[in-house]
């Protein structure tokens, strides 16, 4: 490793690497957008982090990419202990705000475990499914380590409580499953066991998450509660219209009309000022962000490169459709960020190192 | 065991790149249906959410114009507007009410649940974002308590809004009358109004409303979400009420009510030659100042059941037997129809057998050999009860309607009665009876039947001294602008016009001057030095006495006691003023009532010199006479 290879520069993937950094410029657009305070405020020094972050996250994704990712193998166990035990750190001494618990302070970051399990869990899963699947695909039985697997982090995160993640831990898993090779009828009986396990699920849940998922599904029936947001971020949205109000133009952000305008909702400010054009911009970045992704796993030298390669994707793109479906009134609210957007040292660091790993991924498809 | 083997092609190892595939069409529905969304989200229902985000932070704050002031006929301010400091407070605004209130109910103290007015105003149907008043009129201390709090009351601000004031707290109350909050009834008829504006409710505050109103304006502020001002976006100027100048004298308006004092009563003073209100007074009286911003329900309760009715008009809602006043109506009737010539003389022997009762006269030793002008001086019943009886009932209806009696006088207060004027037609509608002559007798002298408010009475003396010109009372007589400027002027109004002969007039004036400046003269008490003051007096009595009997007065407890009348005009020759004078239950008009109308008088002509002046001549029915209103 130490002398790098000629082959991995020529075969760099710009595409994959510009299209993360463009999703990175709109996150510090919309960040400046949703702290604008007007002229005399300036820049939020908020805005500075996030260039940081974004800084900090490219030179990672950089390291990553020139990583053989095949090594990552090979330590996908030990960074899982790594992540459940922070995520135990967590739960034990937690720094908290509003009510739950998901950060470590760690003095100049406020690491938050969570985003780390993604990473986590993902490279467990791939490491598990690497091996060729049985003759008609993985049965039940062979379902019981991931399961397990999934569970450990997925419970600590609930406990924070953060549904998002967790949420995204579950689908991720099923996706790399499914991808991976999951007897067609073995997937009929999970799906029929997710149906049925909804309302076990709903007993679980706390009264504000209950809360959210009814105000979801009518929002009107509590407009200042829980349906606030629905509301606010779809009139935030919708009065974009086509060209959007311009760059720093956007009342229901600037105003604070908008909840977590920085983080879960950052989607709706971008939406506001830049339009339903601008919207399809950024939908069509993650789009051929997502298509790149594909395209890496199909043209993956190996099984394990291939589902790595899904698997990171697949991150993305759940957090991008549950994150604008919820803006968007379409989901209910779930705390889960817009990666590469929103505001967020750990989440912006951890997604670019995935980038990189992408990256890593194709360049090395020509070396052996 | 063979039958349940599958099918080979179900027993391959799963490929990824289908798996891919699949997986990419499912992302590819997923992003097609998020855009989708967005479309509609941002083209079609563009225009709804722009409005929604608009109205999110755009607050229209109304300004409600300034009511217009109100002037005695000097240019002097009987009721102006001055600000007032209300604690307000949006709920919509608040993140936590229950808070935010615990906090501003232990900043301002007092006894106050601000929570329960805000489920009141909601109850009422308050649209969102409409301020709830929670506590008002606060002091200074408490409006630097809670500006220095600000920041920690979110939702809460302080509301200036302009209070009406009363100067002269209960004085003219009746007339001025007060303002209240609009009723959510009210609201439904009334577009213009908003929750929370002020009507007027009484009196002048609400015949002339719509001149004392404006137009209110409105500010559209940018606010946050939660309801910070930011900054002005538009602003319709408000256009402030005109204001009224009134026909009333303040210092008259103040002698008449000091002179009735503790007692009830109702005094009404009118120039004869316009119609025009010098001054109205009605005890016991309200603070009108009570009404402005709401009033408390335990104040409210105590007003209307107080037995004395403070809230109530006496001078043109009070309904009272006139009593011997009713003789000038008598000699009017007599001297035109001719049935009384000012030589007629009658023997009264201190009563008459009519039926088989005796109708007294007031004086038991009777007044002997009495012609019409003593009859009048003296106020001889028994002379009366002849001229009644001489003239019918209906004659003296007839006449008394055409004076203005019966019926109300227009002036433009709310609920002024009409009084009644009995007629043997009125008996047979109203008790399906025939009239019997001995009524005539009581209503002859003001008895019975009779009932007249003290401002038909004044316009009665109005008329006498004018020569029969019946003038619409009126007691607003100009409009101006906020700047000073004059809107509009309000001539006389002639109602009607009664011919009197003049010699008849003669008679009957000379008789009235008489009246107070005889030493025989029953109204002896009005008297003023260097002015001929004309009168009449009248004792209303409330309950029908045992026949014959006139107990003394003293000895009847206050309630049975009668009713003190004086009606007057001065000066005799060229009249100014006319007044109409009632306090209840105080005996003789002319030791109780008439003092009152000689000091209203007195001062009248302290403050407008008598210059001998010719009468003016009368005006025709119909038309107005341009008269100068502070020509006198």
């Amino acid at each position: 490793m130490a002398a790098l290879d000629r082959r991995i520069i020529y075969h760099f993937d710009w595409t994959l690497f510009s299209l993360a950094l463009a999703l990175c410029g709109v996150g510090v657009l919309s960040v400046i957008s949703a702290t604008w305070g007007g002229k005399h405020h300036g820049i939020d020094p908020l805005v500075m982090r996030q260039l940081v972050w974004v800084g900090v996250g490219a030179a990672l994704m950089t390291t990553a990419a020139l990583i053989d990712y095949r090594a990552l193998g090979t330590y996908a166990y030990a960074f899982y202990a790594l992540a459940v035990a922070l995520l135990i750190v967590v739960a034990v001494a937690g720094h908290s705000t509003g009510g739950s618990r998901r950060w470590i302070n760690l003095g100049i970051l406020n690491l938050e475990p969570s985003e780390i399990a993604k990473i986590a869990v993902v490279l467990v899963m791939v490491r598990y499914l690497r091996e060729d699947p049985p003759k008609g695909g993985w049965n039940l039985l062979h379902m019981i380590v991931p399961a397990l697997l999934l569970a450990v982090p997925a419970v600590l995160v609930l406990k924070q409580p953060d549904l998002g993640t967790a949420l995204i831990l579950i689908l991720i898993t099923g996706t790399l499953i499914f991808v991976g090779g999951l007897n067609w009828r073995m997937l009929m009986v999970l799906m029929l066991g997710a149906v049925l396990a909804a309302p076990v699920g709903w007993h679980f849940l706390k009264p504000y998450q209950r809360g959210r998922l009814v105000s979801f599904l009518n929002p009107q029936s509590d407009p200042l509660g829980s349906g606030y947001h629905i509301i606010q971020s779809e009139i935030a949205i919708g009065s974009g219209g086509a060209w959007g109000k311009g760059f720093l133009n956007g009342t229901q952000a600037r105003l604070n009309f908008l909840p977590e305008q920085t983080t879960d909702f950052i989607f709706a400010v971008f939406a506001e000022e830049f339009g339903f054009f601008g919207s399809i911009v950024l939908l069509g970045l993650y789009s051929a962000l997502i298509a790149r992704g594909a395209w890496i796993a199909r043209h993956a030298r190996d099984r394990f490169g291939a589902l790595l390669a899904i698997g990171f994707t697949g991150v993305v793109f759940w957090q991008v459709a549950i994150n604008i479906g919820m803006a968007t009134g379409m989901l209910p609210v779930v705390g889960i960020t817009l990666p590469l957007v929103s505001y967020g040292g750990s989440s912006l660091i951890a997604m670019m190192a995935a980038m990189g790993v992408l990256i890593s991924i194709n360049t090395r498809r020509y070396l052996f | 065991m063979a039958r349940f083997k599958r099918p080979e092609k179900n027993r391959s190892v799963p490929k990824l790149a289908p798996r891919i595939a699949a997986l990419m069409a499912m992302i590819v529905l997923v992003l097609i249906t998020a855009a989708l969304r967005l479309y509609y989200l941002q083209v079609i229902k563009h225009h709804e959410l722009a409005e929604l985000a608009d109205r999110n932070r755009i607050r229209i704050q109304r300004l409600p114009a300034l009511r217009g002031l109100v002037f005695d006929r000097r240019h002097r301010a009987l009721v102006d507007t001055r600000p007032s400091f209300d604690a307000v407070i949006v709920p919509e605004d608040t993140p936590n009410v229950d808070a935010t209130i615990a906090r501003l109910e232990k900043l301002l103290g007092g006894q106050n649940n601000f929570s329960k007015k805000i489920e009141d105003a909601d109850d009422e149907g308050r649209p969102e974002y409409e301020p709830v008043m929670v506590d008002e009129h606060l002091d200074w201390s408490q409006v630097v308590a809670l500006e220095t709090h600000q920041m920690e009351l979110p939702g809460v601000s302080l509301q200036v809004t302009p209070r009406r004031h009363y100067l002269y707290d209960s004085l003219a109350a009746h007339l001025l009358g007060y303002v209240g909050e609009v009723t959510v009834k009210d609201l439904n008829h009334l577009p213009d109004y908003r929750m929370g504006d002020d009507i007027g409710k009484f009196g002048l505050e609400r015949s002339w409303e719509g001149t004392l109103r404006g137009d209110s304006g409105g500010q559209e502020i940018e606010v946050d979400s939660i309801g910070r001002r930011l900054r002005l976006l538009r602003e319709i100027p408000e256009r402030p009420g005109n204001s009224v100048v009134m026909t009333i004298d303040l210092d008259l308006q103040r002698v008449a009510e000091d002179a009735i004092g503790e007692r009830a009563g109702a005094l009404v003073a009118i120039d004869p030659n316009t119609g025009y209100i010098l001054a109205m007074a009605s005890h016991p009286a309200f603070n009108p100042n009570i009404f402005a911003g709401g009033i408390a329900g335990s104040a409210w309760h105590e007003l209307i059941t107080d037995p004395s009715h403070p809230l109530e008009n006496r001078a043109t809602q009070g309904i009272y037997p006139p009593g011997s006043t009713f003789k000038v109506v008598d000699s009017i009737a007599g001297l035109m129809d001719h049935t009384l010539t000012p030589g007629t003389s009658y023997y009264c022997s201190g009563g008459i057998w009519f039926g088989n009762r005796e109708y007294r006269c007031w004086r038991k030793q009777g007044h002997g050999n009495i012609a019409f002008h003593r009859a009048i001086v003296e106020s001889c019943d028994v002379f009366f009860y002849d001229v009644g009886q001489r003239l019918g009932v209906d004659r003296i209806a007839a006449w008394a309607h055409a004076l203005g009696l019966g019926k109300k006088t227009g002036i433009d207060l709310e609920n002024e009665k009409a009084g009644t004027i009995p007629s043997s037609q009125w008996k047979e509608r109203r008790f399906h009876e025939r009239w019997y002559p001995a009524e005539t007798l009581s209503v002859a002298i003001g008895q019975g039947y009779v009932a007249v408010t003290p401002i038909q009475l004044a316009v009665l003396a109005a008329e006498v001294a004018n020569g029969g010109t019946l003038y619409k009372p009126q007691f607003v007589r100009q409009i101006d602008a906020l700047d000073g400027s004059v809107v509009k002027t309000f001539p006389p109004i002639v109602a009607n016009q009664t011919h009197i002969d003049p010699q008849a007039l003669e008679e009957l004036r000379s008789a009235m001057g008489d009246v107070v400046n005889a030493p025989n003269g029953t109204g002896h008490a009005a008297r003023i030095d260097g002015i001929v003051v004309a009168g009449k007096t009248g004792t209303a009595q409330v309950v029908k006495e045992a026949q014959g009997a006139r107990t003394k007065e003293t000895a009847l407890p206050n309630r049975y006691r009668d009713h003190g009348w004086f009606m007057a005009f001065a000066p005799l020759d060229h009249p100014k003023i006319a007044i109409a004078c009632i306090i209840e239950h105080s005996g003789h008009g002319g030791s109780s009532a008439a003092p009152v109308v000689k000091a209203v008088m007195q001062r009248y002509f302290e403050l407008n010199p008598p210059q001998g002046a010719p009468l003016p001549a009368p005006a025709a029915a119909g038309e107005s006479a341009p008269v100068d209103p502070l020509a006198d």
